[in-house]
């Protein structure tokens, strides 16, 4: 028999062990794992909250953010044809990202297509209102900025946009919601690891004369090691599996409950997203469980 | 084959436990290690085991060196030698059977190897008929037997045993170390760390004294204690 052919049957006659292993050990212990996978799933469903939080804010900042726009009023006196030549120069501006030019009759229509036919009688034959450019930004945060510049162009009266405090406000708010959001998965992450390598330590506790009987007729760390890991491992994706299923169904139903109200929040729902949240949920369970038992089972090695 | 050249061991809270000890044990000698509790027997066992790493001097066990052999190495080393100890070490939720085959399991051995050898070596330390028996069913000797099974299963060259009769009473002991006497005449050396006086001086083996971690006398078909002690 060849080296390679022999070492691959001595690995399958290995892995029958270790499958066997942990099956044992997961019948045995099953309350202790029952606790483990209870823990890892309540972490990681709380890791997926924050996320989740987290994206949906990020959701709602960006779309409040792209809302804001700067009103530019024109001149009364200035003829249409010379305001409609405005139009390029705000576009040439750096940082602004689309131009809409709104005339005087346009800006009457629709105020009374909004308020009725008496806004009509009262103005009279003459339309007070000023033509008007909408100018969107592409980063709210350069608002006083474009504004200024915008102003001192020849024939602008005014500019009015949403006050910069509001933006300064939005911005800073976003920013705690993403800075807490990732102290609180990367602490929720840290409590997992710590839960799992618990968990494993007391199945490694509860079998250290086994481990140690091991050692000692010569077993390799690596067959010491594998079924503790792959213990850890199995706990690890089932707790991540459990917080994944509540997850996916509180979610939906908070969104569609949601919707039902405030139908106009923008809310992220893409499966795409989710089934990427969720993988790397799964992921983070595995490498939980794995991380968790190894640092649990190398204290046992060092006989 | 072990060699000692000049060996040392402090531990790190200053215990120095053994201090320039050389000695010499060819394949198939039966070597009683005797002395008082803390002469350092057992760090002896411990330094050819592998367990501890000597502070000073060198070790070679079949032509290996101890100090030079890398961690990974280690499970070789120990899978050429068969440990027995003082409170038998089984695992109680496994038959007699389960216990020695697992000796097998950990390096690797097919199932049909494993199905043929367990039970020769149960015969041969006198067990075929408790095969199935918990551990916690078993007397005191029985167990030791048992351990001393799972030692012998995987065809080691050297049996070391720490205080093997330590919990047994004077006539199990007896039974115990004629096993080891049957085991030994097969060619496995026998080192043997123990108390018992009356077995060593009548067994007229090779015996190391030990005190106060040097070795004081070692004489060839010697006793327990020196007569002019």
């Amino acid at each position: 028999m060849s080296t390679g052919v022999y070492m691959q049957m001595l690995l399958l006659r290995q892995a029958y062990y270790i499958f066997q292993e942990v099956g044992r050990s997961l019948i045995r212990n099953s309350l202790l794992n029952f606790a483990a996978v209870g823990t890892t799933a309540i972490s990681l469903f709380v890791l997926g909250v924050g996320v989740l939080l987290v994206i949906n804010t990020n959701e709602i900042a960006k779309t409040i953010e792209s809302d804001i726009e700067i009103m530019v009023y024109m001149r009364h006196n200035l003829a249409e044809e010379d305001a409609l030549t405005l139009e390029p120069l705000i576009d040439n501006i750096s940082g602004v990202q689309e131009t809409t030019f709104i005339s005087r009759d346009e800006a009457l229509k629709s105020l009374v297509k909004q308020f009725g036919d008496e806004v009509e009688e009262s103005v009279g034959e003459e339309n007070p209102l000023p033509d008007t450019i909408k100018v969107k930004i592409s980063d709210p945060r350069e608002v006083n900025k474009i504004a200024a510049e915008i102003e001192d162009l020849p024939g602008v009266e005014s500019v009015r946009y949403g006050g910069q405090d509001f933006v300064k406000k939005l911005f800073s708010l976003t920013n705690w919601v993403r800075i807490i959001g990732l102290l609180l998965i990367t602490l929720l992450g840290f409590c997992g690891i710590f839960l799992i390598a618990t968990t494993t330590r007391l199945t490694i506790f509860a079998r250290r004369r086994e481990i140690n009987i091991m050692k000692y007729v010569g077993a390799t760390d690596w067959f010491v090691r594998w079924p503790f890991l792959l213990e850890g491992i199995i706990l690890g994706f089932f707790g991540a599996l459990l917080a994944v299923g509540v997850l996916y169904f509180s979610y939906g139903a908070l969104i569609a409950k949601i919707q039902e109200t405030i139908s106009f929040l923008p809310l992220v729902n893409s499966s795409a997203v989710l089934f990427r949240i969720f993988e790397g949920l799964l992921a983070i369970g595995i490498v939980m469980g794995a991380v968790g038992s190894t640092f649990s089972v190398r204290r046992y090695l060092r006989v | 084959m072990i060699s000692f050249f000049n060996v040392s061991k402090v531990y790190p809270n200053g215990v120095k436990a053994l201090q320039g000890v050389s000695l010499q044990i060819e394949k198939g000698e039966f070597v009683f290690i005797v002395g008082p509790s803390g002469a350092g027997k057992s760090t002896l066992i411990k330094l050819i085991f592998r367990e501890e790493l000597p502070t000073k001097g060198q070790i070679y066990i079949n032509g290996r060196s101890i100090l030079r052999m890398k961690r990974r190495d280690v499970p070789y080393l120990r899978r050429q030698i068969g440990m027995v100890f003082q409170d038998f070490r089984l695992l109680p939720d496994r038959t007699v059977y389960e216990n020695v085959a697992f000796a097998m399991q950990v390096v690797g051995a097919k199932r049909s190897e494993i199905k043929k050898r367990v039970p020769e070596v149960l015969k041969m330390v006198g067990l075929e008929k408790r095969m199935d028996d918990y551990p916690l069913q078993l007397s005191g000797g029985e167990q030791q037997r048992t351990a001393i099974a799972r030692a012998l299963v995987n065809n080691p060259s050297t049996i070391i045993a720490d205080e093997p009769t330590g919990n047994l009473d004077i006539n199990t002991s007896w039974e115990i170390m004629e096993c080891f006497q049957e085991i030994n005449d097969k060619g496995t050396t026998i080192i043997i760390a123990t108390h018992a006086k009356e077995i060593v001086d009548s067994m007229r083996q090779r015996v190391i004294g030990l005190e106060r971690g040097k070795i004081v006398r070692d004489e060839h078909r010697g006793v327990y204690a020196n007569a002019t002690t």
